[in-house]
């Protein structure tokens, strides 16, 4: 089997016409066409439009212009992206054939840098789990062992990378459903800085939280994906007008001089296999000229409990448009309160439904202050420690997640459990922090490890250099049993 | 302080039709567990003492976003309201609301 060609490589060669972007996508169908039954990434192929913006991107090359960065490359969108006239349903009953009246920010920006939209990906109900077991639509399975979890929410994204069906993908990431599930199927995922990435479109779960970011199958094609869709945008009001990091450029600066913290609060509960890798990766570093120490950032410890406080608050707020008034779902009854009740208990799922309470619940009169605000006041607490370990360290190290990828139904039925996947990845978002996962091998079971990278507000020009240097020095990973991919 | 272990089966129903939800009794009992469950690991956010720390709403804090005063180009209302489950004279219609005649 010959490895997928990188996105980068595929359109280099879409520009100088030496590819064509139809042939690209063809071969891509077909890929899931022989694996999407195994795995389901997907919600929705839309081999019809991406023919279409094939077709327009090879016009473009022939008529001697240039389609743009990403010319010809498939990518996979999470399905909480709106796009316009197509189905979005954040894989829930209540969204169920709603074609949004508009496209996501994220999606003109892929369009314009001359990408083809391959599909609407698999998650979590409205991106809550870590497993993509509440998806209203069936669960995704990890391309590396089907009998596993892909991880979430942004599970399809990333198992459709790591099956081959595309190059590139979209998730979003509140509490860590991008760098989760990049780590649990062995790609690259990473968490942008709040604000870089317009959330213009983003159907919103925890709006304060919540950034989309790329998946990919190396870093350096995380980062061509990530410089085509960050900057600013007057759509969306906590867009930040400010010069984004540009990454691709400073893949190969290396990381002499550099200092890496190995924050150790999260390598407490990470598993001894798991553990074992962030110590070879950090060793990898020093090696490569860094200085290496470790790093207590105590707070993070207060992360899980802060966001499952804040996070459903927000939740509950931003759902209570899902009314079955404007859009989606109705569930008709005798008046407005009893068709909004019949319509949200029957379009919404159990995950949804507790967050929905839970945030209700923190939300409500008498107990906002000793919940929500104190999560608040957590939250501020959580950046101090930051900033503190910052003042010593350019980047921290540690594991993305405590294990490898658990079997599928092993947590579903335990929501607490499950809240505790999202330990290593909950404090970048609670402090707006990027975050970048980078595969490390396999652990003890054969299945990909994932090791995190996390650095100040803006650092994602050091955390891609430093990401390629923990890449150039991984361990090699099996290929995925279902994939068939390989150059077009 | 509020107890969060004391969460009751009527405070769950409570907060159900605050959130316009009708839960079955099974479900009520299974999220009255599952609730509790969290609200026992948030203990530990509950209880610490940080009297006088700023909360943290947004990190990146950014405010007064304004944009010039210009009609700009809104969405399309005939696409907009092809997405509603029901229409009347180019606005959503819904059942009767309160105790009026249908």
């Amino acid at each position: 089997m010959t490895a997928p060609r990188p996105a980068l490589e595929t359109a280099a060669m879409v520009r100088a016409g030496e590819l064509s972007a139809v042939d690209v996508l063809e071969h891509h169908l077909a890929v899931i066409e022989a694996g999407e039954e195994a795995v389901h990434a997907f919600n929705l192929v839309t081999a019809d439009q991406a023919r279409a913006q094939a077709r327009a991107v090879d016009a473009t090359v022939a008529a001697g212009g240039d389609p743009g960065p990403l010319a010809g490359v498939p990518v996979a969108l999470k399905d909480n992206l709106c796009t316009r006239g197509i189905p979005t349903t954040c894989s829930s009953r209540i969204l169920e054939g709603w074609e949004p009246p508009y496209d996501a920010t994220v999606v003109t920006r892929l369009a314009a840098a001359g990408a083809v939209a391959i599909g609407k990906t698999n998650m979590d109900e409205f991106a809550m789990g870590s497993s993509t077991e509440t998806s209203a639509f069936g669960t995704t399975r990890n391309p590396h062992d089907t009998d596993r979890v892909p991880g979430g929410s942004s599970g399809g994204s990333a198992a459709a990378v790591a099956a081959g069906f595309a190059p590139l993908a979209l998730g979003s990431d509140t509490g860590g459903s991008i760098r989760q599930p990049a780590a649990l199927c062995g790609v690259v995922g990473m968490k942008p800085t709040y604000g870089t990435v317009s959330r213009y479109g983003l159907v919103a779960f925890a709006s304060s939280l919540d950034q989309i970011g790329p998946f990919a199958g190396s870093v350096a094609d995380a980062a061509l994906l990530f410089d085509a869709i960050g900057g600013h945008d007057p759509l969306d009001s906590t867009s930040l007008n400010r010069p984004t990091p540009r990454v691709l450029t400073v893949l190969d600066d290396g990381v002499d001089g550099m200092t890496v913290g190995i924050l150790t609060e999260l390598l407490d509960g990470a598993a001894p296999d798991v553990a074992a890798r962030v110590h070879q990766a950090a060793e990898a570093l020093a090696a490569a000229g860094a200085r290496v120490e470790e790093v207590s950032v105590p707070e993070v410890t207060l992360g899980l409990s802060a966001y499952y406080l804040i996070a459903p608050g927000e939740a509950s707020s931003n759902l209570a448009r899902y009314d079955g008034v404007r859009y989606g779902l109705r569930v008709d009854a005798e008046d407005t309160v009893a068709m909004n009740t019949a319509t949200r208990s029957q379009g919404f799922g159990a995950e949804v439904k507790r967050r929905i309470m839970l945030g209700t619940y923190v939300l409500s009169a008498g107990y906002m202050d000793a919940y929500y605000n104190q999560a608040l006041r957590v939250r501020t607490r959580i950046i101090e420690g930051f900033d503190t370990a910052y003042s010593r360290c350019d980047v921290l190290l540690g594991p993305t997640t405590p294990t490898t990828a658990f079997a599928i139904g092993a947590k579903v039925d335990d929501p607490l459990t499950m809240y505790l996947s999202d330990v290593c990845t909950i404090p970048s978002n609670l402090a707006g922090h990027p975050a970048i996962s980078v595969p490390y091998g396999p652990g003890e079971d054969g299945l990909p490890v994932g090791v995190q990278l996390l650095g100040p507000a803006l650092s994602e020009g050091t955390l891609f250099q430093v990401a390629a240097v923990v890449e150039g020095a991984a361990p090699p990973l099996a290929a995925p049993r279902v994939t068939t991919g390989g150059p077009a | 302080m509020p107890e969060p272990a004391h969460l009751t089966r009527e405070d769950v129903a409570h907060v159900a039709a605050l959130a316009r939800l009708h839960l079955t009794e099974e479900e009520l009992d299974l999220f009255t567990g599952q609730l509790a469950q969290v609200l026992d690991h948030a203990a530990d956010v509950a209880s610490l003492d940080l009297a006088g720390v700023v909360p943290t709403a947004h990190a990146m804090a950014v405010t007064n976003v304004l944009r010039p005063d210009e009609p700009i180009v809104c969405l399309d209302r005939d696409e907009v309201l092809a997405q509603a489950p029901s229409v009347e004279d180019h606005r959503f219609r819904v059942p009767r609301i309160l105790g009026e005649a249908p």
